[in-house]
């Protein structure tokens, strides 16, 4: 078999370049409209003298960086500090191989069409997890390479937040997986379809809502973002660093969250699709279209990203575990059960009983959740009020009332 | 032989030499965070000799236990026992250097058993069909039919270890309390 050097050599490489340099543009866009949404919603103007509309800001950012001392403190541990942020980005970047960022694009004259995407891999959403699992190393080594208490503690608060959500961000996905009997991202989404109520997100409502919440706390976003609470720790595991490594810090987290919404528009938005609008338009227009609208789903959810950053605050740290653990957790495993079951036992409207019934379990194992959580908190603080000094009993009302 | 087998003998000899290295480096370290860090290269390149194998769903749960998971762990409790470089000499002594050595041997007689062993069994051409990816799907079938009782055992066995660690805590918070 002779090889096929423009399909299979150059096309990929093509789609590799663009991919990527998509994802670095991505960050710079990022940076300026974190920066200015920011600005729009507390009612300022945010950075807007670099270029039309501050739009060449990033690049100002960038030059700043790259142009700054790059300082490596005496007590550090050298190699691993050097390596830490590297060990964060790469992952980050890895991951996007795998996610179809639009339909295919037919052109006569090659034998196949070119899917818009770099890797169609039959375990498409494992490799995801698997890749998003390394990024915990590049926080834990730079934190502990630091060789300073606040990044360790920084360092550890990111990683045990990490492991933990990650079982939810796993757990949450099973369901739509056993509809679209497929682990590739492709597969599922081109069955979600061209209309959003047959799309994962209505389907699997709770799970979408936990798997974006778990993405929240992987990307170390606020609410989550207690590994670099300033109030608390300095700035967390990045403290001793500075110049272009710092950024690299800031590029590998925007990286992530442009992955993770690709991923939750993949898997629970329909992907490239929207009306059938994906449809019109020639073999190749088609293709341009179906990836505008991908662009677009992924560009709106990263506004959320940035919305919520400005509307919600920090969580403490034992509600941040207990969220995790005694919430989103359960929540996920009952999808798991209830689209189980119900796929089994329910042969007619399957999606829309699998819909109605993964909601209501949801909100029913909330309920019992927060009432067996509040009868534990009641009983505490009665247990404590009559031994324990006061003031510890009112934290625990506190809680109890929150 | 074949041409369209050199790019993957040059993955294969990438992540081979890889792993070997790692492999070396984890006993070659000092210090332990070190040591843990080329665990998981080798676990990882271990995962790409997977993918060269077709077994890319074995692949993505190597990564996702061993180098995601377990190592993470490890390293946490590196970190938080401050555990220092070891010294050149003094970690193998006495009695601790005799069974060291011992167990070397066994643990090396194995392993050129073992190559020997593959190195007769196998028919060279053979490799190639297995290059066809192993699907989920596949694996999943079989869990689920031919290996169904050695599958639940071993969920029942973990089952039991996540109970006893359970039981384990709350007892030290109820006697601390």
């Amino acid at each position: 078999m002779e090889i096929n050097v423009l399909e299979q050599i150059i096309i990929p490489i093509i789609k590799i370049l663009f991919i990527a340099h998509l994802l670095i543009i991505g960050v710079m866009a990022m940076i300026w409209s974190e920066r200015r949404v920011s600005g729009w919603i507390q009612d300022r103007l945010g950075p807007n003298r670099v270029g039309p509309q501050g739009l060449l800001q990033p690049i100002a950012d960038g030059i700043k960086f790259l142009f700054k001392e790059d300082l490596i403190p005496n007590h550090v541990d050298k190699p691993l500090y050097v390596l830490a942020p590297a060990m964060l980005l790469i992952p980050a970047m890895l991951t996007i191989a795998v996610v179809p960022f639009g339909d295919s694009i037919t052109i006569s004259g090659l034998e196949n069409p070119i899917l818009l995407q770099v890797a169609d891999i039959n375990i498409g959403i494992l490799f995801i997890l698997a890749i998003t699992s390394l990024g915990v190393y590049g926080v834990v080594i730079g934190a502990w390479a630091s060789n300073n208490k606040y990044s360790l503690l920084g360092g550890l608060r990111s990683s045990a937040q990490m492991i933990s959500y990650e079982l939810t961000l796993g757990l949450a996905i099973i369901g739509v997986l056993m509809l679209s009997e497929s682990l590739s991202l492709r597969e599922i989404a081109s069955q979600q379809g061209a209309y959003p109520w047959r799309w994962n997100f209505l389907i699997h409502f709770p799970a979408f809502l936990a798997f974006t919440t778990a993405m929240f706390a992987e990307t170390n976003r606020l609410p989550f973002d207690l590994a670099e609470a300033e109030q608390e720790l300095v700035a967390g595991y990045h403290t001793e660093y500075s110049s272009m490594k710092f950024a690299i810090f800031f590029m590998a987290e925007y990286m992530n969250m442009i992955v993770g919404s690709a991923v939750v528009v993949t898997l629970f938005l329909g992907g490239w699709h929207f009306f059938g609008l994906e449809a019109m338009g020639g073999p190749i227009l088609s293709g341009v279209i179906s990836f505008a609208i991908f662009f677009i789903k992924t560009g709106i959810f990263l506004f959320v990203f940035i919305w919520v950053r400005w509307t919600l605050p920090r969580f403490r740290y034992d509600q941040l575990m207990n969220f995790g653990w005694k919430f989103l957790l359960p929540v996920a495993l009952t999808s798991i059960v209830v689209t189980g079951t119900l796929w089994v036992v329910v042969k007619e409207n399957q999606l829309l009983w699998i819909g109605i019934g993964n909601t209501v379990a949801a909100f029913i194992v909330v309920s019992i959740v927060a009432g067996m959580l509040s009868i534990d908190n009641n009983t505490k603080t009665a247990a404590e009020d009559t031994t324990a000094a006061p003031l510890r009993s009112e934290i625990l009302t506190i809680e109890t009332v929150e | 032989m074949n041409p369209e087998m050199i790019p993957q003998l040059i993955v294969f000899i990438i992540f081979g030499t890889v792993s070997i290295i790692g492999a070396i480096a984890v006993i070659s370290f000092r210090h332990p965070i070190y040591s843990a860090l080329s665990l998981i290269v080798t676990f990882f390149s271990q995962a790409g000799l997977f993918v060269l194998l077709g077994a890319h769903f074995v692949a993505a749960v190597q990564v996702i236990v061993y180098a995601g998971a377990i190592m993470v762990l490890f390293l946490f409790v590196i970190m938080l026992l401050n555990l220092g470089t070891l010294s050149a000499r003094g970690a193998l002594t006495g009695k601790i250097k005799g069974v060291a050595i011992i167990l070397g041997i066994l643990l090396a007689v194995e392993g050129i058993y073992i190559a020997v062993r593959a190195l007769n069994n196998t028919k060279v051409g053979s490799a190639e069909a297995s290059m066809e990816p192993v699907t989920t799907e596949y694996i999943g079938t079989l869990l689920f039919s031919k290996y169904l009782l050695p599958f639940e055992v071993t969920s029942l066995i973990l089952l039991a270890a996540l109970i006893g660690v359970i039981v384990l805590v709350k007892r030290d918070k109820q006697t601390e309390n």
